[in-house]
């Protein structure tokens, strides 16, 4: 016999199901009168530091279906590439937001500041990015990934890096379509997947 | 600086795909999923301050009508610790629920079920864990309800939680169920967990210590988070 570890173990997840919004926008699902408004509406204040850009696109299904009931969160860093809660991050940046596929056409915009280039631990600096987590009806664990952008220098980014089939990469590079907007989609699952993040 | 999240045992979580569960067919991913390290993107995440709550946020016999009156149903009391691997309290962070009322119906544009909406439910609430980590959420035990996937499945009574932690990648997303209820065991959702301790710990024991007489029943629902990895030696930057 040996010590016993006194590590525990991560509650597992379970689909967020078809009804996620009535718990994370309640106001999205026709509940009303709850909070005062719904969490996570925008990840800037007025005021925020840097181009104000949207970022617009479809989560796909496997049968190529633009998801209608697909629930997403962005958490990114602030012009200056410095998250929130860290030392000297732009306090009009919140970073983080909550946003739905349409009902009717399964589009979603996300409206932000595009995030600077972040420093990590170990002193590699990543291309500006937003992270991405995607839950819904059918997906049994959230989906994790980022955006890119095409109009940025990605080359040395570790992440990108490590991508080995290299076709793959514009899987997680947002395309400029004007001034400040970009098209991002997300494919689920066959042709042109989206690299998805285990980490 | 932040600290490594310990690496995501993906055994002790869902299949993704699985058969029996339908729509979890064309909504998972084929090729493997990039494994590394996480970053501060990961290890950073939104914080939120117990003074956005309201005083009913966490009462959802009561919120949905402002404490005009309360929704049908058993009236329970749900609470818990939200802890990380580590063993650690997860103190001030988010957790919301959401749910069906007692008769398997949810306030929701897409939800068609013939089971009567009560016009003094709602069907969630929110709270932030104190500084031990510890939550508690008053309302009515949700009833189960039929679903479109095989021609009679139904969900076991259940209620969905959302909890942030401190970090992006501690991000979570579950169902609790009630301890006893035969539907667990015929439900193919819970079924995409195999790993049968892991579907026990989604499982809220009845608290009766905890309950209170002629008002209340309590189960009791602890949650572990992804936990990090401190470690005295790694604060540097690579080969320093
Ligand atoms: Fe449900």
């Amino acid at each position: 016999m040996v010590q016993r570890l006194d590590t525990l173990v991560e509650t597992p997840s379970q689909t967020a199901g078809p009804y996620v919004h009535i718990g994370c926008i309640p106001t999205f699902a026709g509940v009303e009168g709850i909070y005062p408004e719904d969490l996570g509406l925008s990840p800037i204040q007025e005021g925020a530091k840097g181009e104000v850009i949207t970022i617009t696109g479809s989560i796909y299904d496997g049968t190529g279906w633009a998801m209608r009931d697909a629930m997403v969160e962005s958490w990114q860093a602030d012009a200056a590439g410095i998250y929130p809660g860290q030392e000297g991050a732009d306090p009009k940046v919140t970073g983080w937001c909550r946003f739905a596929a349409d009902k009717d056409s399964g589009e979603f915009t996300l409206r932000t500041v595009k995030p600077g280039a972040v420093t990590n631990r170990d002193g590699k600096v990543m291309a500006p990015h937003i992270s991405l987590w995607i839950v819904a009806r059918g997906i049994n664990i959230g989906l994790s990934t980022r955006i890119y952008f095409e109009d940025e220098d990605n080359s040395a980014d570790p992440i990108l890096a490590r991508i080995e089939q290299r076709p793959r990469v514009h899987t997680l590079i947002a395309k400029k379509e004007g001034a400040g907007a970009y098209r991002f989609d997300i494919r689920l699952q066959g042709e042109g997947e989206t690299v998805f993040l285990d980490l | 600086m932040t600290d490594p999240l310990m690496p995501r045992r993906r055994e002790v979580h869902p299949d993704p795909y699985w058969p029996d569960y339908k729509t979890s067919l064309t909504r998972s991913p084929n090729l493997p999923l990039l494994s590394m390290e996480s970053t501060v993107s990961e290890e950073t995440g939104p914080r939120f301050g117990h003074n956005m709550l309201g005083k009913l946020d966490n009462n959802l016999i009561l919120n949905y009508t402002q404490g005009a009156a309360p929704a049908v149903g058993e009236r329970i009391r749900v609470h818990g610790r939200v802890l990380d691997e580590a063993g650690r309290p997860v103190p001030h962070t988010l957790v919301e629920i959401w749910q069906a009322n007692a008769g398997g119906r949810y306030r929701h544009i897409k939800d068609t079920y013939f089971a009567p909406l009560d016009p003094n439910f709602g069907g969630c609430g929110r709270t932030i864990t104190d500084e031990t980590g510890y939550y508690e959420f008053m309302t009515i035990r949700p009833g189960a309800y039929p679903w479109p996937n095989r021609a009679n499945d139904w969900r076991p009574m259940h209620i969905h939680f959302s909890i942030f932690g401190h970090a992006f990648g501690q991000r979570l997303i579950s169902q609790m169920y009630f301890e006893g209820d035969p539907l667990i065991d015929r439900c193919p959702i819970v079924a995409t967990v195999r790993d049968r301790s892991q579907v026990d710990r989604l499982v809220a024991p009845l608290d009766m210590q905890n309950s209170r007489g002629m008002d209340y029943l309590a189960y009791k629902f602890d949650i572990v988070l992804r936990g990090s990895r401190q470690t005295m030696f790694e604060n540097k930057p690579e080969g320093m």
